[in-house]
């Protein structure tokens, strides 16, 4: 029981001690992710606001008539979908190849290798915050109006922020063994967005058997507090919502870290 | 093999108590049975207990023997440096797959008798090894030795199987310089990346900066994505970040032969000085001429066992003949 205990203890002292000294890589990691992004486009870094407002616009085009039927506004609903939706799975994709990416560095030089996923994903994160400042914009636009209500949508933010490093601390710990992993996630996250309300009311489909879906699915809770907290309501309307996605993210989060930690000393042998 | 398990605690004992005033301790102080190696040379042999202290005149060129801080120890009689490095029992186990499998079916055939279809290797097996601060210490082995593997489990980057590996001191691995680089960042960017990667802090890394630029000669290259670079200039520019710290524990991949004839002289040179500082050096190379110019102690690796330790020069003797007896 000591024994476990000092064991624990070094555990964390290393952890610290490493943290301390890596903690300039880790934003050098995410610096680098977001400088070379969009290096060699001429519109740069305004890709990240730019690219969200052409997809909302061609989804409002499309979706408009058929399922948001006598909503003015529309565009901001799919627009908050839209924005959270493509965190998600921008961030779980990049952290997925993160650690294979960075294989030849893995067999030279040491570093903590949970390093390689969460800042591909705190990258992302960032990226996400930027483009936010269209939804202002569109909001503005759409005289959708501001309340305090607002400054609750930190909290579905902070969760899929978790939610988003536990799934890639997952990914990125399995694509290292298993590398169909890449092409099996693309598939399931188009099940995540169709099942995620993006472009569409739930109400307009409602039955028992659709809600369950619906309520199975952590990202469409995320979505839905966020929208409503955009929209002058409280998040806490439905906390189950709430419930939910926290214990589900938090949950991934700890399954994600185990995970990681126990199979990060095979990675050097496998990538 | 067998012998070594036998002796090994004895030898560690001897090995502790003194073994400066013998020419090498360890050959004297046993009749050591004699190794079969796979070429047949029936070389006495030198137990895997390396211990290693800083012993009087070696005739290395480039080596006045380094001061270093000498920490007290109540038992011992003579001073010797700390030990920096303490490699017990190591042994690293690879699982090698034998064959492809490339239809599904195949796979899952595989899959349930998982267990039949990888063999074990072991790279390194029962590697002892104690270096003290201030050791240039050779690694001398042919392909698959498990040269690379010792440095890698000592740089902490692999984790053995078996045994441990205890490394006081921070290391800088130059090993195939500039492979860390990301070749969309320009040469400055890349000081910085590459830096933090090694640890430094981003204020060491901004002092540094003009003397990192002024040592690898890149002038306005500096300023170029590294992907234009030629392998020379990767090289220079990765050599001159990761020894722009004074470490104290250096490993050497077989790196001296980087960039021109004129950095080449460069690099040498600095990394003598280094050396003279009292810097712990480990540096692999098939050439038993550089381990000899370089070091003053050396190691003979063969299938992942230590079969020879001791002074540089008779070490690489030793080598030579065995690598004359193999052609």
């Amino acid at each position: 029981m000591c024994k476990h205990a000092c064991g624990m203890i070094r555990i964390m002292k290393d952890f610290i001690y490493n943290l301390k000294k890596f903690r300039f890589l880790f934003w050098e990691l995410v610096k680098k992710d977001i400088k070379l992004k969009y290096r060699s486009s001429v519109l740069g870094v305004f890709w990240t606001l730019l690219e969200p407002l052409l997809t909302m616009i061609v989804l409002t085009l499309v979706f408009s008539n058929l399922l948001g039927k006598g909503d003015d506004n529309f565009p901001v609903y799919i627009l908050c979908g839209r924005l959270l939706y493509s965190f998600f799975s921008n961030g779980t994709k990049v952290a997925l190849k993160s650690v294979r990416k960075h294989g030849s560095m893995i067999g030279k030089v040491y570093v903590p290798k949970y390093m390689y996923p969460l800042s591909a994903v705190v990258s992302n994160y960032i990226m996400f915050v930027i483009s936010l400042v269209v939804l202002a914009g569109v909001m503005i636009f759409e005289r959708v109006p501001i309340t305090v209500y607002l400054l609750q949508a930190f909290i579905p933010m902070i969760i899929i922020l978790i939610m988003t490093m536990g799934v890639g601390l997952i990914l990125a710990t399995y694509d290292v063994f298993f590398r169909d992993l890449e092409y099996l996630w693309t598939v399931f996250l188009m099940l995540i967005m169709y099942t995620c309300a993006i472009f569409y009311k739930v109400d307009n489909l409602k039955t028992a058997a659709n809600e369950m879906i619906f309520k199975c699915n952590p990202l469409y809770s995320l979505i839905t507090m966020f929208r409503d907290a955009v929209f002058g309501r409280s998040i806490m309307s439905d906390p189950y919502h709430f419930w939910f996605s926290l214990c589900f993210s938090l949950g991934v989060f700890l399954i994600g870290i185990l995970v990681f930690w126990r199979k990060q000393d095979k990675f050097i042998l496998y990538v | 093999m067998r012998w070594k398990k036998e002796y090994k605690k004895e030898y560690k004992k001897e090995c502790m108590e003194d073994n400066n005033s013998m020419e090498n301790p360890v050959l004297n102080s046993k009749p050591v049975p004699s190794v079969e190696t796979s070429a047949g040379i029936a070389e006495t042999a030198v137990p895997a207990v390396l211990d290693i202290t800083e012993s009087s005149a070696v005739s290395v060129p480039l080596t006045p023997a380094a001061e270093v801080p000498v920490k007290k120890k109540k038992k011992k009689k003579k001073k010797l440096p700390p030990k920096v490095i303490v490699v017990e029992n190591l042994g690293v186990k690879f699982r090698i797959q034998e064959q492809k499998v490339d239809s599904l079916k195949e796979y899952f055939v595989r899959l349930v008798k998982r267990k039949l279809n990888y063999k074990e290797f072991w790279a390194l097996k029962e590697v002892n090894l104690s270096i003290r601060k201030g050791d240039r210490v050779g690694i001398l082995g042919l392909n698959g030795a498990g040269k690379s593997t010792l440095l890698k489990c000592i740089a902490g980057v692999l984790k053995p199987s078996e045994g441990s590996v205890t490394v006081k001191g921070n290391i800088v691995p130059l090993l195939e310089l500039g492979a860390g680089f990301d070749k969309d960042y320009t040469g400055a960017e890349n000081i910085f990346f590459y830096g933090s990667m090694l640890g430094y802090s981003k204020a060491f890394i901004k002092e540094r900066f003009n003397e990192i630029v002024e040592f690898s000669e890149l002038g306005s290259f500096i300023n170029v994505p590294v992907k234009n670079y030629s392998s020379g200039m990767k090289a220079r520019l990765g050599f001159s970040i990761a020894t722009i710290v004074e470490p104290e524990i250096l490993i050497l991949d077989e790196v001296l032969s980087v960039g021109d004839a004129k950095f080449r002289k460069k690099s040498s040179k600095k990394l003598t000085k280094m050396m003279k500082k009292g810097v712990t050096v480990l540096f692999v190379s098939h050439s038993s001429e550089q381990v000899l110019a370089n070091c003053n102690k050396a190691i003979i690796l063969e299938h992942g066992h230590i079969v020879a330790s001791g002074k540089a020069e008779k070490i690489c003797a030793q080598y030579e003949e065995m690598i004359g007896v193999k052609e």
